[in-house]
């Protein structure tokens, strides 16, 4: 039996995972996406082979996903991340009705089909407003840890407005908002709401419907999640692969060309 | 229908039109020289056929700003309205023409002559504020024609309304006025014949124009509304009440009735059917027609080539016989119709849904024209609500390529692609 295999290469992080025939995960890997984009692919591909204790000749086929999919140089075929998000999504979560991907540099909103299938898409358009890069913005004003922006931010009984869309002013006002003695983590909060709005506004113009799967490097995030749920009233469905969810709906891509058991998506071979 | 020989006649609406377009601003390029003057018009409601009865030069200001996109030269003329104080937000035909005006005329196809009269309708309120720059900046007269709107959403005028009629003799006696200011500023005296004959060629224009766009209803589709499409729009304005542009549609219908006769498509493998809905994205203008039809997306449709035509799309044919009278009721149906065919839009996409064949319809909205973009969101939405068509909504900019992201725009066509190769495969499993 031939494993398949989904590559992610994502603007901030590549991620790869490997299935077997039983869309089983037994290998997995995430990196930082650096300058080398190709070298990032085979990294995080290769990362994930060796987890999984698997030679590259078992594989039988590779989906490439993400920006840097056409980097993907050793995949046979690149399918949009809009596609295999929502594969992925509703691989995971059958219920699903609604994506939510939060990235670094992008964040879409993806309506699906009790199939699978992609109805409607939206994504935030020219700038990174409204996604974790935002975040990381706040991070480094702050000088605190990405990873703990969440966890501070859930410490507020109150937010403090954060007006400006444009990631790189988002910096300014927040250190002006400390200039006027706001705290931390009510700051934290209020920039957790200005992200958690513009994603509603995506979710908004798609069609929201329940049950909402989240996925993306941003679900990591606890503050995120809180306010998601809190906006959309109900809570969204999270797990361990969501950060993979890109990869992972690559994989199951590269498992139907196995198979052949399901129509395969008509995707473009080449750039 | 004639024989032709096919290797003659295939492409030969868009070679012609091409070569004819460039004799057309060759020609405009010089007007001053040989002592004419030179009106300038747009293309909702251009009027062109009084001015050439009176021997005007018209120009295009539209036109000759999309050409500096499409030649990647607009960046230049944006920067030099943006330096002198116009907002990244003003709509860019406005802001590439300011530029050249103030680079005296320097075009990438020509020298473009400074204005002697200005003739608008207000089929859009930026017309207005862009005449008055030519105004104060040369001491020109300007002429607005003001053409009454529809009364309400879902009103369509009719000729035997009481309204119709008012509304009629409103536009003709602007244009009886306009004619007044022709005579005064030419010295000719007015020539209705004259008249009469540019209204002949604009009625053949219009009669093949129509059937131009019906042929798309042939599989394969005989050309490409975005790209080839935009050529043929091209010489429906600027030849408007001509001989050569009556020429040039008698024999592009020619062309296209081989083409449909023999199942001849456009230079693409025709896979998917689609609409579009919006302005062309002039910047990248290759690569965006490349960027669907590297699918096999072929366009049968653009409301563009409705709006943007001078009421051709209609195919009104004017009556001789009262030529002023007719004048005046085809610049208001026709003006109306472009302001109407925007607000619409769904309708006419929806109806064209089963007799084109169409798989998919792609919205284009353009971030410094709220004029045409302004309604696109609630148009996808009510032709979603009447249909399961497909749609992609990709929002860039007809003349800025600072806010055209190629890497972007790729991802959501893919992903739109996709989503259409999936239904389809499932259709046929």
């Amino acid at each position: 039996m031939a494993f398949a295999a989904g590559v992610d290469v994502g603007s901030t992080q590549t991620k790869a995972i490997i299935l077997d025939e039983d869309a089983r995960i037994v290998g997995r890997a995430i990196i930082d996406t650096g300058a080398n984009v190709v070298k990032a692919a085979e990294s995080a591909y290769f990362a994930a082979l060796a987890q999984g204790g698997i030679d590259e000749e078992e594989v039988g086929y590779v989906v490439g996903t993400g920006y840097g999919r056409y980097k993907v140089t050793f995949g046979d075929t690149q399918i949009t991340e809009i596609s295999c998000h929502a594969r992925g999504a509703t691989h995971m979560f059958p219920g699903t009705r609604t994506v939510l991907d939060m990235g670094g540099q992008d964040t879409k909103a993806i309506r699906v089909h009790p199939n699978g299938e992609v109805i409607d898409f939206c994504m935030n358009d020219k700038c990174a407003a409204g996604t974790g890069r935002f975040l990381q913005s706040a991070a480094a004003a702050l000088d605190i840890p990405l990873g703990e922006l969440g966890s501070v931010a859930l410490r507020a009984e109150k937010a403090t407005p954060i007006s400006t869309t444009c990631t790189v002013f988002a910096e300014s006002e927040v250190l002006s908002w400390l200039g006027k003695g706001k705290k931390i983590d009510e700051i934290l909060l209020g920039v957790h709401r200005s992200i958690g709005s513009r994603s509603m506004g995506l979710l908004k113009r798609v069609g929201i419907e329940n049950e909402v799967t989240f996925t993306g490097g941003v679900t990591r995030n606890p503050g995120m999640v809180h306010v998601l749920n809190e906006l959309l009233d109900t809570q969204m469905n999270i797990s361990e692969e969501s950060h993979y969810m890109g990869a992972l709906g690559a994989a199951l891509f590269a498992l139907d060309r196995i198979k052949n058991s399901r129509a395969p998506i008509a995707t473009k071979e080449v750039a | 229908m004639s024989e032709h020989n096919g290797h003659e006649i295939v492409g030969r609406g868009a070679k012609e039109g091409g070569r004819l377009f460039r004799e057309w601003f060759e020609q405009l390029s010089h007007a001053p020289e040989r002592g004419e003057q030179v009106a300038y018009v747009f293309v909702m409601g251009s009027i062109t056929e009084i001015l050439r009865a009176f021997d005007f030069q018209v120009s295009f200001p539209e036109i000759n700003a999309l050409q500096t996109a499409v030649r990647r030269t607009a960046h230049e003329y944006l920067n030099v309205a943006e330096d002198y104080g116009y907002s990244p937000d003003i709509c860019g035909y406005v802001k590439a023409d300011f530029g050249m005006q103030l680079r005296n005329g320097e075009h990438p196809m020509g020298r473009i002559p400074k204005p002697n009269l200005a003739v608008y309708t207000n089929a859009c309120n930026t017309y207005l504020k862009w005449a008055e720059i030519w105004e104060r900046m040369y001491n020109i007269p300007s002429f607005a024609i003001d053409v009454p709107g529809a009364r309400s959403a879902d009103y369509y005028a009719r000729e035997g309304r009481g309204d119709f009629d008012r509304d009629r003799k409103y536009v003709e006696a602007q244009l009886r006025e306009l004619i007044a200011l022709c005579e005064e500023m030419t010295g000719k005296k007015f020539d209705v014949d004259k008249l009469r004959e540019t209204m002949a060629y604009t009625n053949a224009m219009g009669t093949g124009y129509q059937r131009l766009l019906d042929l798309n209803k042939s599989q394969p589709a005989v050309f490409n509304a975005v790209n080839e499409g935009t050529i043929y729009l091209g010489v429906a304005n600027g030849l408007r009440g001509s001989r050569a542009g009556a020429q040039y549609f008698r024999e592009l219908v020619q062309e296209m009735e081989y083409k449909a006769a023999h199942h001849i498509g456009t230079v693409v493998d025709e896979k998917y059917r689609l609409l579009f809905v919006g302005v062309p994205c002039y910047p990248i203008f290759r690569r965006f027609y490349e960027l669907f039809a590297e699918w096999g997306g072929v366009f049968l449709g653009s409301t563009y080539l409705w709006f943007a035509a001078g009421g051709l799309e209609l195919g009104h044919q004017y009556d001789l016989n009262k030529p002023i009278e007719s004048l005046a009721e085809g610049v208001l149906l026709m003006v109306r119709n472009a302001m109407d065919a925007m607000f619409f839009q769904d309708r006419i996409l929806v109806d064209m849904l089963q007799p084109y064949h169409v798989d998919g319809i792609v919205y284009h909205p353009i971030k410094s024209c709220r004029t045409v973009s302004s309604g696109l969101a609630d148009n996808r939405r009510a032709v979603m609500q009447q249909s399961d068509v497909m749609s992609l909504y990709i929002e860039s900019d007809h003349m800025d390529k600072r806010v055209v992201s190629e890497a972007q725009m790729k991802n959501r066509i893919d992903a739109f692609f996709e989503g259409l190769a999936t239904r389809k495969l499932r259709a046929a499993a």
